[in-house]
């Protein structure tokens, strides 16, 4: 059996309807970074998959800026996060309601 | 064959992973069922002979990123049960046929697309690496560039959010100072 590039394309789309559930579902955020790598590593997976059954290497290289800006976007997130947790001592998304207008 | 077992395999590690990883209660086992699913995810890219992206990605995902989410999770209360959403009909019902869309649109895709053509495509008798830093360092200096400056504000932003007190070791204190920085702490908490 061949697998082809809609067999990648259904994976990662599977995975980002869990990723998508994730966030949705979540209160903690923690967890819902969590659950944005998930929706991250899914369009990797079809950027890769695409570059290879296309022969071109622009795919690939859209997965690596994206692998940086989710490194980047993780320090950014647990810094802002911690200091957070610092001040309120809780890191629920319901209890953020200052900037509420 | 090979190639089929092993996408059904790693499909269903992957899916499995990320389902408990969205679902558990307990942070910890989402935090381990999250690094399981990076790995499996670069045997994607292995499959797909993108070899430098596979060993990226365990390195960066389950190195870095993995490590830097069990830091953070030592400052949160990691024992207690994560609280749930009470589940809304309206949004789960909204979801799923916004995923049932996604797909739609994600399947069609290549359909739409059937006369695209490589920019960049890929040289003969070269290894995946070579090909991406050929790539790399010719059309995408720029970003690359502009990627590197991000990462550095990243880690100076890191470093400023998460870094007060960091002068101060607990280690190399007296027990006196300790207590009367815990009193300032107290203190300023009653203030604010």
């Amino acid at each position: 059996m061949e697998i082809g590039l809609n067999h990648y394309l259904v994976l990662s789309t599977i995975l980002f309807a869990i990723g998508l559930v994730g966030v949705m579902r979540r209160k903690n955020l923690l967890m819902l970074f969590f659950a944005t790598e998930i929706l991250l590593n899914s369009v990797n997976i079809s950027f890769a998959a695409i570059s290879h059954y296309y022969g071109d290497l622009t795919g690939q290289m859209f997965a690596f800026f994206v692998i940086a800006i989710a490194a980047s976007e993780v320090a950014v997130g647990l810094g802002l996060l911690i200091v957070w947790h610092k001040k309120h001592n809780n890191i629920d998304l319901d209890n953020m309601s200052t900037m509420r207008g | 064959m090979f190639e089929a077992v092993a996408f059904y395999l790693f499909a269903f590690l992957t899916i499995t992973m990320f389902y408990i990883a969205v679902t558990t209660s307990q942070s910890l086992y989402a935090l381990s069922s999250l690094a399981a699913g990076m790995i499996f995810i670069s045997a994607f890219f292995f499959i797909l002979g993108a070899d430098f992206l596979g060993a990226i990605q365990i390195v960066v995902y389950s190195g870095a990123v993995m490590a830097l989410y069990a830091f953070g999770m030592m400052f949160f209360d990691t024992t207690r049960d994560v609280k749930e959403k009470q589940g809304n009909k309206a949004i789960i019902l909204g979801l799923s046929i916004l995923s049932a869309i996604l797909v739609i649109v994600i399947v069609s895709a290549p359909i739409v697309g059937n006369n695209i053509e490589a920019l960049y495509p890929v040289t003969e008798g070269a290894g995946n690496v070579q090909e991406v830093g050929m790539v790399l360092f010719t059309k995408y200096l720029v970003p690359f560039e502009v990627a590197a400056v991000m990462l550095l504000v990243a880690m100076i932003a890191g470093i400023v959010l998460a870094g007060k007190k960091m002068d101060l070791s607990l280690t190399l204190m007296t027990e006196a100072e300790i207590l009367m920085m815990k009193e300032e702490d107290k203190n300023k908490k009653a203030l604010s």
